[in-house]
């Protein structure tokens, strides 16, 4: 198995009409699995968050998880879905080493969202609206490792093993309508849905949202059609694309492969197909003649479930703003500068620059600290800056020391560090490690008196107009007070003894 | 005390509750004539009696801390081999799960231990309880008391040859389609189907979903009526398990009186597709109840007509999905073929070598069922059914308290006679199959032994929804009229197994 | 007569993964000819607008909290599998090698 041939992308966008849809699969950050108590834990030791329902021992059998059924309803409404007044379980049938009980729980005639829409920004600032047909839920399979063989693939191995840690993680299975119209951004489309997908239930806290570890996938299904013509052209479906790049190259090449084969007079096998990270390209999956028929039927061990108005608008409630729109906001009442901004969006402090304004700070010194010293902190402790032990409470009372006098730069650094450290609030680590302003100008007036002693020449420099000559005295004033005074204040008083 | 074999459950909780007798003396007696003769009935698939006389000990010792735990503490039960059981190994009478030791415990068992019933051990079934007769078993057919060379009912024949040969006072059933009902009626003992989720179903070993439920075996109503009391009641981990109590059964039994008492004949099961001896006693027990002051009328409910015929493929749509965890990977047998097959090949064999030829057919006849294509036809048509019997039942319970039928079409029939015959085997559950789809309970109580065979006959009783207290009203008011023709309960006419 | 073919009874074998010789075909098929002619009566059994009924008594809603539980060991987990390693299940190539 290799790279096929392809046709260069330009002439395939040319050539043909680009349809994509894309199945986003959400992993659900809940404490217990979607049918039994296991824990939802990643990297455990394997077949330790298992039990008999969700390794499916014979006589066992579900319940559903209340929080589960909320946050799909959630990612529903936050997707502008309509939310299915009576829902149900089914089972698909078909068998598999991971899927314990040889169906898989899921949602089929009545998922819980459907009908909804989100719009897409990509980064030139071109919108695509992106229509949602269905929001369902679902059991995660557990996990497969196949040893021997050269790769630790599924091909050549010479065994395999399963844990089943996995198996029972809730799942919310987002599948869109077919996407016309994006020609030759459809890789890119493709790649920003599933970032906006990740950024929303992120947002929402009803996932971990990280796509190394699977938390959120993508299933890409890209078919072409001449330009014109009605019916659509047979799909693929790349299986698991796992990273934002990965979705991008995998739908241009998959539209590269069709293309070519298409021009060429072939027709498109409809098969799954799975993705080479390393080497970039899709592979033909191996035809499942009977899993088309997965065999459907209602689950009987779970009733329906008939979420009430009113619970869909408690959920509604709790949801927080669409992560694009509190951007747009956000940047407009900040006035930050583009590049400014996506430091700050890129760096994932966004929460923590608005808590930091909302306590009172000025937008531009929280940018500062967040991005500034706290970033450079939290890289030499090699933690990530949201985990910091410091709260944006606190960054803004900082700030505000400053802004008052009360606090230099670089005592406000060491109060920082201060906080780190476990001192305590501000206030506290002001006191502990004596660092205040000395505001009595006698003290300092002696302090000028001993430097403009040692340097006799200055105050003559100053008379003469050269008012920079200030600057050696000031650091050595400083120096003496241990930095804790208002360098403009020094200045401020120099310049008085020169008149 | 070899007496004590003889006595009803509730006989022996009373002596066992005054100290007269200690459940460890009474668990001895069973497991002890459970180990002589269960050679000639195979009705248990395995015995311990270190776990039944640990638990009878324990029974004791917490009597004589003043602790009596249920109604039937110290007085020891058979479990039908469908339940999990986590110190005893559970195979559901297939050798696919041969020697497996289940890693928790069943709802039911759990209630049973903490009520202080010693568990004797574990009886036979059909293979993944389809059958009705026990033939299916892959461990061999048990063989009924009254005639060893007949079937004792199925699935549940283990537990109704257990009861009705006094190898144990009481048993757990489970009824998808009368596995309770059908045993109980061929073997002269007492069995009942509790409204569906009832009783929790946590732990048993799945045939179909949506038509299981765990019921008890006995020799007396009142026996069946404490089981059920014991075993009931909400459990979060089966999720159509009932939120509210039904109430005391045993009540019910107690305070049962004929007053005013309106009984139903089904029309579409009052014909000559029952045995004449078992006819028979059907309309004697009809007779009975006109003589006691019922009122009893005639009640059409036309759909029954369909009700076998949507229950195979409902039954065996879920059993093919149920089933499907037999794959050989997490526990249960394996069987690798020659060669370097794959998994995928390893679970087609351990499939073909683990399943009977019946559980086999039911397989492929429900994935059949559920394929594209024919769906909506077969196994959405069936679900329809269901509604349609609903509402003829709504209808015939507007009119009447309960329904009655003959439980089952005949007798004991011979084992091997119909074996070999599917569709005949699918007949015998003709009467009880209602229920099921209905999710209504039903129970049945001896009423006779048939002229032509000597054999035992059962009434069915069939009560609306969560109104199993009902059921358990008429059945004793029958039971009671019974009992003053014959002195005694039916299974004292049965010959004693100790020498046949 | 209905449509069970052999071919078909060997389709719906490998679906529901069971391993079937030929003699095994032709016998189920004969019997699930007959099965299916007796039960496909329900199909006439229902005329007009009727749901469906997949729980026999009607429930809805019925949830368990999102609270953790305790887990099997993996000792225990492990305990009735036919074969593992490594602490997990250990099965046959899922694949065929290319
Ligand atoms: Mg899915
Ligand atoms: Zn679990």
């Amino acid at each position: 198995m290799a790279k096929e041939a392809l046709m260069p992308y330009e002439q395939a966008i040319e050539q043909f009409e680009v349809v994509i849809g894309l199945e986003v699969h959400v992993e659900l950050n809940t404490k217990s699995k979607m049918f039994c108590g296991c824990a939802n834990i990643f990297g455990n030791e394997p077949n330790t968050n298992v039990c008999p329902i969700c390794i499916g021992l014979p006589g066992s059998l579900p319940a559903v998880n209340k929080k589960a059924v909320e946050s799909s309803i959630a990612i529903g409404l936050a997707l502008g879905c309509q939310i299915a007044p009576t829902g149900r379980f089914s089972r698909k049938n078909y068998f598999y080493p991971d899927l314990a009980k040889n169906f898989q729980t899921s949602q089929y005639d009545e998922p819980i969202a459907f009908e909804g829409k989100i719009n897409i920004e990509l980064e030139d600032g071109v919108v695509f609206e992106v229509l949602i047909e269905r929001a369902h839920m679902e059991e995660d399979a557990g996990k497969l490792t196949h040893i021997g063989g050269a790769t630790g693939r599924i091909q050549g191995a010479e065994y395999s093993l399963v844990d089943y840690n996995r198996a029972g993680v809730p799942l919310v299975e987002i599948v869109t309508k077919p996407v016309y119209g994006a020609g030759a951004r459809a890789p890119e489309l493709a790649a920003a849905y599933v970032h906006a997908i990740r950024e929303i239930v992120k947002s929402m806290n009803v996932s971990d949202a990280r796509m190394e570890r699977g938390n959120v996938r993508c299933d890409a299904n890209v078919s072409l059609r001449p330009h014109g013509q009605a019916k659509l052209g047979t799909r693929t479906e790349t299986k698991n694309v796992n990273s934002l790049r990965s979705v991008e190259n995998a739908v241009r090449y998959e539209i590269q492969r069709q293309a070519h084969i298409l021009a060429n007079g072939g027709t498109i096998t409809q098969e799954t197909r799975h993705w080479h990270e390393d080497r970039g390209y899709t592979s033909a999956g191996r035809p499942k003649s009977d899993a088309d028929d997965y065999r459907y039927f209602p689950e009987p061990d779970l009733v329906p479930v008939q979420p009430s108005l009113a619970w869909i608008e408690e959920i509604r409630a709790t949801l927080p703003e669409n992560p694009g729109l509190r951007r747009k906001r956000l940047m407009e009442a900040w006035g930050f500068a583009e590049l400014e901004f996506r430091d700050v969006v890129n760096s994932d402090l966004l929460d923590q620059v608005e808590a930091t304004v909302a306590a009172g700070a000025a937008p531009q010194a929280a940018r500062k600290w967040w991005t500034g010293e706290l970033a450079r902190l939290a890289n030499s402790q090699e933690v990530a800056v949201q985990d910091l032990s410091i709260t944006p409470a606190q960054v803004a009372k900082i700030q505000q020391l400053i802004d008052s006098g009360e606090l230099t730069d670089r005592m406000a650094r060491d109060v920082v560090a201060g906080v780190l450290a476990g001192e305590g609030d501000p206030e506290a680590v002001i006191e502990k490690r004596g660092l205040k302003v000395v505001s009595d100008d006698g003290a300092l007036i002696a302090a000028i008196d001993e430097a403009l002693a040692k340097q006799p020449d200055v105050l003559e420099k100053i008379r003469e107009g050269k008012v920079q000559a200030a600057g050696a005295v000031i650091g050595a004033v400083m120096q003496a007070m241990r930095g804790q005074v208002d360098a403009a204040r020094v200045r401020e008083l120099i310049l008085e003894r020169a008149k | 005390m070899s007496d004590l074999i003889h006595k009803s459950a509730s006989e022996l909780a009373d002596l066992i509750a005054s100290k007269s007798v200690s459940s460890q003396e009474v668990t001895s007696a069973f497991f002890d004539r459970s180990v002589e003769l269960n050679p000639k009935t195979n009705s248990y698939l395995y015995l311990n009696r270190d776990t039944a006389i640990a638990a009878a000990k324990a029974a004791d010792a917490a009597l004589a801390n003043g602790e009596k735990l249920s109604p039937l503490h110290g007085v020891p039960i058979a479990v039908k081999d469908n339940l999990t059981t986590t110190d005893a190994p559970t195979t559901s009478g297939s050798k696919i799960l041969e020697g497996w030791v289940p890693q928790y415990d069943a709802t039911v068992v759990a209630r049973l231990r903490k009520a202080g019933l010693p568990i004797l051990g574990k009886t036979n079934m059909d293979e993944f309880a389809m059958g009705s007769s026990t033939e299916y078993s892959a461990y061999g057919p048990s063989k009924n008391p009254w005639d060893l060379t007949r079937i004792p009912g199925g699935s549940g024949g283990g537990s109704s040859s257990a009861v009705s040969g006094h190898l144990a006072p009481i048993a757990i059933g489970s009824d998808t389609g009368g596995s309770i009902r059908f045993p109980a009626a061929v073997t002269g003992s007492v069995g009942a189907k509790p409204t569906y989720g009832a009783v929790s179903r946590y732990g048993l070993i799945a045939l179909a979903s949506s038509l299981d439920q765990i019921g008890p075996v006995s020799n007396t109503v009142l026996d069946s009526a404490l089981l059920q009391d014991v075993i009931s009641g909400h459990d979060k981990h089966d999720s159509t398990s009932l939120p509210q109590s039904l109430g005391s059964m045993a009540d019910a039994v107690r305070s049962a009186d004929v007053k005013g008492l309106r009984v139903g004949v089904v029309k579409q099961l009052d014909s000559d597709a029952f045995q004449p001896g078992v006819k028979a006693c059907f309309d004697d027990t009809i007779a009975k109840l006109v003589a006691a002051g019922a009122e009893v009328v005639t009640v059409d409910c036309p759909s029954f007509e369909y009700a076998i015929a949507a229950y195979y493929l409902i039954l065996p749509a879920e059993a093919s999905s149920n089933l499907a965890k037999f794959d050989s990977v997490r526990f249960g047998l394996r069987v690798t073929p020659d060669g370097n097959p794959t998994i995928e090949r390893v679970m087609a064999a351990t499939r073909e070598a683990g399943f009977g030829p019946e559980v086999k057919r039911r397989i492929i006849l429900g994935t059949y069922a559920l394929s594209s294509g024919y769906y909506d036809a077969y196994y959405g048509s069936a679900q329809k059914v269901r509604t349609l019997i609903q509402q003829d039942l709504a209808k015939a319970f507007s009119q009447v308290d309960v329904l009655l039928t003959p439980t089952a079409p005949t007798t004991a029939f011979k084992i091997g006679e119909k074996v070999n015959n599917p569709l005949a085997m699918y007949l015998n559950d003709i009467a009880t199959i209602p229920a099921n789809l209905a999710g209504i309970p039903g129970m049945s109580v001896p009423n006779g032994l048939a002229f032509e065979d000597g054999l035992p006959s059962g009434v069915q009783i069939l009560a609306p929804a969560m109104q199993d207290a009902q059921m358990y009203r008429v059945g004793s008011i029958i039971e009671q009229m019974y009992l003053a023709e014959w002195g005694a309960p039916l299974i004292a006419q049965a010959p004693k197994l100790e020498v046949l | 007569m209905s449509e069970i073919t052999p071919d078909l009874v060997r389709h719906l074998a490998s679906l529901s993964r069971i391993l079937v010789t030929d003699e095994e075909v032709a016998t189920l098929a004969g019997e699930l000819n007959v099965i299916v002619d007796s039960i496909a009566i329900v199909t006439q059994a229902v005329k007009g607008d009727v749901l469906a009924t997949s729980h026999p008594i009607p429930m809805a809603n019925v949830f368990r909290e999102d609270v953790v539980e305790p887990s099997l060991t993996q000792e225990s987990a492990l305990s009735a599998a036919p074969d593992s390693a490594e602490g997990r299940f250990r099965v046959a190539a899922i694949l065929d090698e290319e």
